[in-house]
């Protein structure tokens, strides 16, 4: 007699109930474990609340005027050094991009792109920096290449990735027409890969003139050494003003791209 | 020369093997005469759609020839590859519009295989294209979209774009994917309709996959009937009975499928009549103007 109402539940992500269990016993006593080996020592903590207070009210206020002319220098370095790196790093991406598409270039060309991309994703903004700077000396040259080169990881990847993407129903319309590969490039590709283009080398942009601080710690130049110097002065003041302006300048790219990828999707 | 004419195009022993193993076309040997539009009917994994993309060579085939006017495309390398499939125009089921770019773009798209990269990459067509594009336009009714996105359209008008788009190639041969997949029962027999106008109009041949046979009977002059990838019927849409359909499909009860015989004769005009009377009450059609109304009617 089979009277009774059959009864359903969502089937478990990993079938074996053992495996289940085990894997998450074994991360929470791990997780636990983990915790207990972080060494914190209370009185340190307590020590520097009141360091942290005296540093912070260092701060205040702001000063714009004493160290003016460093500033402004500093800033126009980091932005011609964004800007440039972005629009070197996109171009060179592009070329690079197309060639880690697979359903665009043969294995040879694609294992090639892929092996730039994946080079150049490698080491971070800081570590490529350093090593320009050893290379080409200080100042905004070494930033400039090194946000370039990690420019090309970030964007080439993503633009193969969204060439892997494609409608390939609209690819194939368009080559059946006759069309050659570059025209078949320009009509049924980039179409549909360009909205996303123009906003993630906005949303570069962003990114580049953030690290710009970073790289300038380094040796890169721009507003990073300019902030370095300050610290190295103990010139909280001024360290704040810059601190204000980057803050500022990433709020109008913020606002800025995503306006714009509004108007061109 | 002529009388020894072997027709438009001559698929021989056409065979296709994708690279999981699975055997698509099992040696389809079929001639397209000049002007004729034929029907291509089968089940879903027949063949059908892997069949016309054998002919401009979207999908390599791996077997056989397939002769365009006497032109081997199959041995053909790139650059006369590109040449040769300008004369044969495509349409999709999905309508595969580049969705992004204008009316306009998606029609002069046709004319890729004839200019030049930097005119193209200029949209700076010749006059003559442009001329061409409008008249298209017109003629399937869609004129007064030419700066709309493909994307802004609907169903009906993007397949109309599509054709545009097909016959600006100026082509000998239609190569045309379930036209109809996607769209409603009005909205298909007007898109068939326009296809086989043209067809006449413009002396085409046309190869029209189509899972609904009801609408091949219609519209095509001859039914091929293709069953894991071989021709199993070939001959006139009356002679498709119970019997051959469930050679092509299967076991099924047809008899709601298959035109009665009492119909047979005028279907075209049998079509055209049930959409006067079902959608356009107060319309009076008068020769020229009936299309247009069809038309404008999307």
């Amino acid at each position: 007699m089979s009277t009774a109402a059959r009864t359903w539940r969502k089937p478990p992500l990993i079938a074996d109930p053992r495996l289940r269990w085990g894997l998450l016993i074994g991360a929470l006593v791990y997780l636990v474990l983990a915790l207990a080996s972080i060494d914190v020592n209370w009185a340190r903590v307590l020590d520097g609340i009141p360091r942290g207070q005296r540093f912070l009210s260092g701060f205040f206020p702001p000063d714009f005027t004493t160290r003016w002319g460093a500033i402004a220098e500093g800033l126009l370095e980091s932005v011609w050094m964004t800007v440039t790196a972005t629009v070197v790093g996109v171009l060179i991406s592009i070329p690079v991009g197309l060639g880690a598409a697979r359903n665009l270039a043969p294995l040879p060309v694609y294992l090639g792109c892929r092996a730039v991309v994946a080079l150049a994703r490698t080491f971070p903004e800081v570590i490529l920096a350093i090593f320009f700077v050893k290379v080409f000396g200080f100042g905004p040259f070494a930033g400039f290449l090194a946000l370039s080169l990690a420019t090309v990881g970030f964007y080439a990847k993503l633009l193969a990735e969204d060439i892997e993407d494609m409608d390939p129903g609209q690819a194939e319309a368009v080559r059946a027409t006759g069309s050659s590969w570059w025209q078949w490039l320009n009509y049924a590709v980039q179409p549909q890969v360009m909205p996303r283009m123009i906003g993630l080398a906005l949303y570069r942009l962003d990114i580049n003139f953030r690290e710009s601080a970073v790289v300038g710690i380094v040796g890169g130049g721009g507003i990073g050494a300019t902030l370095l110097t300050a610290f190295d002065r103990y010139e909280y003041e001024t360290a704040a003003a810059i601190l204000i302006f980057i803050i500022a300048v990433v709020m109008v790219l913020e606002y800025g791209s995503s306006w714009l990828r509004r108007k061109v999707q | 020369m002529l009388v020894s004419d072997p027709g438009l195009l001559v698929l021989e022993g056409l065979t296709k093997r994708y690279r999981t193993g699975d055997l698509a076309l099992k040696g389809v040997s079929l001639t397209v005469p000049r002007g004729q539009v034929m029907a291509l009917i089968g089940p879903s994994g027949a063949g059908k759609s892997t069949l016309i993309r054998c002919v401009n060579r979207l999908v390599e085939p791996t077997g056989g020839s397939v002769r365009l006017d006497g032109v081997d495309i199959t041995g053909l390398g790139a650059g006369a590859l590109r040449r040769a499939r300008r004369r044969m125009g495509m349409i999709f089921q999905e309508y595969a519009l580049v969705e992004r770019l204008t009316v306009m773009e998606n029609v002069l798209s046709g004319r890729l295989g004839y200019v030049s990269f930097w005119r193209s990459f200029l949209r700076r067509f010749p006059q003559s294209d442009v001329t061409e594009a409008f008249r298209l336009l017109e003629r399937v009714g869609l004129d007064h979209m030419v700066d709309k996105r493909a994307d802004e359209l609907s169903g009906g008008q993007r397949q109309r774009v599509g054709i545009a788009r097909a016959l600006i190639q100026n082509p000998q041969l239609l190569l045309v994917d379930e036209p109809t997949a996607s769209l409603d029962p009005k909205t298909s027999r007007q898109i068939m309709r326009l296809v086989k106008e043209l067809c006449v109009e413009r002396g085409l041949a046309a190869i029209i996959n189509i899972h609904d046979v009801l609408l091949a009977q219609m519209f095509a002059e001859r039914v091929v009937g293709l069953r894991l990838g071989e021709v199993v019927y070939d001959g006139t849409p009356d002679g498709l009975t119970g019997d051959v359909l469930t050679e092509i499909y299967g076991e099924e009860d047809w008899s709601a499928t298959i035109r009665p015989v009492d119909e047979e004769g005028d279907a075209q005009g049998q079509a055209e009549a049930d959409i006067e009377v079902g959608e356009h009450p107060h319309h009076r059609r008068s020769g020229p103007t009936r299309d247009e109304d069809v038309v404008s009617g999307l």
